[in-house]
């Protein structure tokens, strides 16, 4: 038995040896996803920005990826798997994976290592992230022109700061152009439930929104808004498809740029970690075309769109109050990075209490 | 229309898919097999129907795409259990895992593709009864058909011979053996007539609740019409009863937090199950009662000697 | 053509052990067509799938860190179900037991000892078999089901963790997220040997495979396990409780949860977090059956099927197939092994009407 096991690993050895030498030349790109990469919504970006990075440098890397890897010691075989099998640099694009990630990196040194949307660093760990909330702030504009209610409907994951940031941009923005803008929230406690993401719209709808938006990944919530004949937001692609006449603009997450960015900087040896925020103007986002409202409201959105790539508008400015009434920040003033990343305290104008 | 009703028709809605995969798992259950592959030929009918529809363009064509899935896949449960007498708990899991798989697979090709509605039918006359009408009669045919088949199962069960055998298989195979019963083929049929009705429940979901296919999109419901079947005690008005106060409770606690009642999220969604066992205490205090509808022969395997 | 089967008058020991054999030939004939048919290589897709996770040291750590809480929570509930307790829940008594083991790590994590490991495995074991005193006492006392009890109080288990590390048990330095503090290194498992990252959630679950063992086969208790599990008429005949063995077989289950969850989160995740298992109770299921309710098999049952997770991994980067496919080549692998488990108890007939019997395995 013994014997034939050695003789099994040395064929394959030999076959491992063969299919290593020819790809020799190509950097290896490996992605770490905690999703099925077809999953249509945050995975399937995720994807989608690992293919456009096959056709941008195809010529020097090639690309591996793991997918359906549960967060825990799954997730910390996945990528010692990756590491040891030669991958040069690992992009790890859950919150989930960061101490796993930071685990491995210890682990392989020699290893590139890129976490998504956490704030652990290492020589070899850098993290990335998208301002999402710049899309957001849009929408909340565009919800305030078009909602003759004055009232929208948020149908939110897991209260995880990313997810808070999204709603006080949301309401930010709307009450730029509607002080009294409210909106209503809705936790359905998952990402991915087609059945409890409409159930929820459902919900929302019936209690008297007349807009919708969702950080959620199914279209389910889209569908409910077209046959209900009201206007929604799309998130992390582009859903227009559900709701070709109810979809005003969605939160395209186009990662690629920054694969791209980043695997450049790998073969050209100037790697080095960083935590990194793009956002509207780097591409890291971008917004779906804005469509089923009058032109004036497509005008402002454009404008807002401009002013916040140009770096004239952000949305986290002062004067701003926190929910219970107290200062947040002064005319002015704008919010630093840090408190936004942990940000778990609503803006003034949200209709619902955060888990203390 | 009013905030009760527009809750109402979401409670349908939410539990027409639970009513439907319970009531075939329950004719199963009654004839003595325990097949807890309920989720993987839910999904399987939701694949099916969904990638039948996008090809002959007709929902109907789906739905019955849908619940033929169902019910072929059922057969492979069949064949391990009453057949090979394979472990009928083991090789249900089995079957839910293969499904999931075998779903997404089939499946690839049909991501993101718009879906097709299967549309209301307003019944004539009744549709325009106040409250009543727009509820129960401007509903989907798979509504319908739900009525239909639980009102089927309660005749067959309780009215008819062969409703009779199937219960004396459930209870005793060896004296249904001895009467001249195939208990083999009772069981097959019994395993059919659950995969059919799970496949009907899958199509309900990517036609009707959420027309659009997405993978794992029965998301833990089949799990949820198993339970509904012990909380009914095997009876099938009770199993509708059960059906519908789950989907009453998880749509209420959607509203609730829309209200924006300051109540953690976590324990609003955890309300549905809760809510499920209280129940089932308060009406299972009754040992004789519950012993008499609980099929005696459940799970074990029969082998006719020769 | 149909299948007939013969009771054997005695069971077949051979079969018994071949078994498991033709099952797996059977799965690398078919498995090989399947992955042929999706046009990969079936030696390579067999190889990433049976040789590849046993071929280095780190990969066989990678198993026992896997197997661990499968055989762990396996062995518990098999003594559940050779007594007929349907403990469905045991992913719930997991997860509470995570969260018991860990109220002395998060919340008095000041307290430094070498004794705060001893007990938060006690913890563990008595959260998961409190969790599990729910439905003993609503199926003892109450007459109620415990298939239904167990499964939903698994949802419920999951949503008060959720609740826990995003509200009152949030690391306060962790930025906001849905995480406990990390443990101390008091409170963290430790590694079994140098080599690699196995802790000692394996050794237990060894442990309690063999104690187990002994108890079903050596002592009283066994046998009333199985008296009872037989029928219930011919146990209070022996003067045997159903009562009180419900209670047994689910407090022993739930511990044995329990302390697979802290475990786990002790010795591999080091904290706690929204999800901390993948459905390893449920799992767990499968790998009692698959072993024949018997602790010794269900400690091969559980390293084969976490071969297989392994497996799927590296079939999906050597030879590229989706995650879908090996999960479909696990189900295979299942269906196969249990329907081989038929031979043992059985002969197989295959009768073709008219010209009666050939036999797929000689008829001695």
């Amino acid at each position: 038995m013994k014997k034939l096991l050695l003789v099994l690993a040395s064929t394959t050895a030999a076959i491992g040896f063969a299919t290593g030498a020819s790809a020799q030349e190509k950097a290896k790109i490996c992605f770490v996803y905690v999703g099925a990469k077809t999953d249509g919504g945050w995975t399937q970006a995720h994807d989608i920005g690992r293919q456009e990075l096959e056709k941008a440098l195809g010529d020097k890397i090639e690309t591996q990826y793991l997918e359906s890897v549960p967060e825990g010691p799954d997730a910390e075989r996945a990528i010692e798997r990756l590491a040891r099998s030669g991958c040069g640099l690992i992009f790890t694009t859950s919150f989930g994976f960061m101490d796993a990630t930071i685990k491995i990196a210890q682990k392989f040194p020699d290893v590139k290592f890129e976490h998504a949307t956490g704030y652990k660093t290492a020589p070899n760990v850098a993290t990335y992230n998208s301002r999402f909330y710049e899309g957001r702030y849009i929408q909340g504009q565009i919800a305030a022109k078009m909602s003759q209610k004055g009232v929208a409907g948020y149908i939110a994951s897991f209260p995880i700061p990313e997810v808070v940031m999204g709603i006080n941009s949301f309401v930010i923005g709307a009450r730029s152009v509607n002080p009294d803008f409210k909106i209503k929230v809705v936790w359905a406690n998952t990402w991915f439930d087609p059945g409890k993401e409409a159930d929820a719209a459902k919900a929302l709808v019936d209690q008297g929104v007349d807009i919708l938006t969702q950080h959620t990944d199914t279209t389910a919530p889209m569908q409910v808004a077209a046959e209900r004949g009201i206007k929604a937001f799309g998130q992390a692609s582009d859903m227009i498809k559900a709701g070709p006449e109810t979809q005003l603009t969605a939160i395209v997450d186009t990662w690629g740029a920054y694969y791209i960015k980043r695997t450049q900087a790998f073969l050209d040896g100037k790697w080095e970690t960083t935590s990194s925020w793009d956002g509207l103007k780097d591409g890291i986002l971008t917004m779906a075309p804005y469509t089923n409202m009058p032109d004036d409201v497509k005008k402002l959105a454009e404008e807002t769109e401009a002013k916040i790539k140009s770096g004239e508008l952000k949305p986290f400015t002062g004067p701003l109050k926190k929910q219970d009434g107290s200062e947040w920040l002064a005319a002015g003033a704008s919010s630093d990075d840090g408190t936004l990343l942990g940000m778990n305290f609503y803006v003034e104008g949200v209709d619902d209490q955060l888990p203390k | 229309m009013g905030i009760v009703e527009a809750i109402l028709l979401s409670v349908i809605t939410a539990a027409t898919p639970l009513v439907l995969a319970a009531i075939g798992e329950l004719v199963t259950e009654r004839s003595g097999v325990l097949n807890l592959g309920v989720e993987g030929m839910m999904i399987m009918g939701a694949v099916s129907a969904f990638a039948i529809t996008q090809i002959t363009g007709s929902p109907y064509i789906g739905m019955f795409a849908g619940v033929a899935c169902g019910a072929l896949f059922s057969q492979l449960f069949a064949f391990l259990t009453l057949t090979l007498v394979a472990n009928q708990v083991a090789t249900g899991l089995a079957l839910t895992l293969l499904g999931i798989g075998v779903s997404g697979m089939m499946g690839e090709s049909f991501l993101g593709m718009q879906g097709v509605k299967l549309q209301p039918i307003a019944i004539p006359l009744l549709a325009d009864i106040p409250y009543v009408g727009p509820l129960l009669f401007r509903q989907d045919i798979i509504f319908y058909l739900s009525v239909a088949i639980v009102a089927g199962v309660h005749w067959f069960l309780f009215r008819s011979r062969a409703g009779l055998k199937l219960r004396a298989v459930g209870d005793s195979h060896a004296s249904a053996h001895a009467l001249g019963v195939s208990v083999i083929r009772t069981r097959y049929l019994a395993v059919m007539f659950g995969g059919a009705c799970a496949g009907l429940a899958g199509a309900q979901l990517s036609l009707v609740y959420t027309p659009q296919w997405v993978e794992n999109m029965s998301a833990g419901r089949g799990w949820i019409a198993l339970a509904l079947v012990v909380f009914s005690s095997w009876r099938p008005w009770r199993l509708v009863a059960g059906g519908y106060l789950f989907g009453a409770v998880s749509i209420s606690q959607l509203h609730a937090q829309a209200f924006g009642l300051g109540i953690p999220s976590q324990l609003l969604s955890s309300l549905p199950y809760v809510a499920t066992i209280v129940v089932l205490i308060l009406i299972s205090h009754n040992r004789r009662m519950t012993l008499i509808n609980t099929p005696a022969s459940l799970g074990k395997p029969f082998v006719p000697d020769r | 053509m149909r299948i007939e089967l013969e009771k054997r008058a005695k069971v077949s020991t051979l079969f018994s052990i071949l078994s498991p054999f033709i099952a797996f030939l059977l799965t690398i004939v078919f498995g090989g067509i399947m992955f042929a048919l999706l046009g990969k290589n079936p030696v390579m897709a067999l190889y990433s799938f049976f040789v590849e996770p046993l071929s280095e040291v780190w990969s066989l750590h990678e198993l026992a860190i896997k197997a661990a809480p499968l055989i762990l929570i396996a062995v518990g509930l098999s003594v559940c179900f050779r007594s007929n307790n349907w403990n469905i829940g045991a992913e719930g008594q997991f997860i509470m037991g995570a969260i018991a083991g860990s109220i002395l790590p998060v919340v008095f994590y000041d307290w430094q000892s070498p004794l705060v490991l001893p007990l938060m495995m006690l913890m563990g074991m008595l959260g998961g078999a409190l969790f599990a005193a729910i439905p003993a006492f609503l199926k003892a006392h109450m007459n109620t089901n415990e298939i239904l009890t167990s499964l939903m109080l698994v949802y419920v288990a999951q949503l008060f963790l959720d609740w826990l590390v995003r509200g009152p048990w949030r690391n306060p330095g962790g930025m906001n997220f849905p995480e406990t503090r990390t443990f101390a290194v008091d409170a963290i498992l430790p590694e079994m040997i140098a080599s690699g990252r196995t802790h000692w959630g394996f050794a237990f679950a060894i442990i309690a495979a063999v104690l187990v063992w002994f108890m079903m086969r050596y002592t009283l208790k066994g046998f009333e396990i199985s008296v009872l599990g037989q029928s219930e008429r011919a146990g209070r005949f022996a003067g045997f409780s159903s009562r009180r063995m419900i209670w047994f077989s689910m407090l022993l289950s739930g511990a044995f949860a329990g302390l697979a969850g802290i475990s786990e989160v002790s010795g591999a995740i080091q904290q706690l977090r929204p999800v901390i298992s993948p459905g390893y109770g449920f799992t767990a299921i499968i790998v009692a059956f698959l072993g024949r309710l018997n602790p010794l098999g269900i400690v091969a049952a559980g390293l084969v099927l976490a071969l297989t997770y392994l497996g799927g991994e590296a079939a999906q980067l050597s030879i590229g197939v989706s995650e879908k496919v090996t999960r479909v080549f696990q189900g295979l692998l299942l269906f196969f092994v249990l329907s081989c488990d038929t031979l043992i108890h059985y002969r197989i007939k295959l009768i073709f009407d008219r010209l009666t019997a050939t036999t797929s395995e000689g008829s001695r």
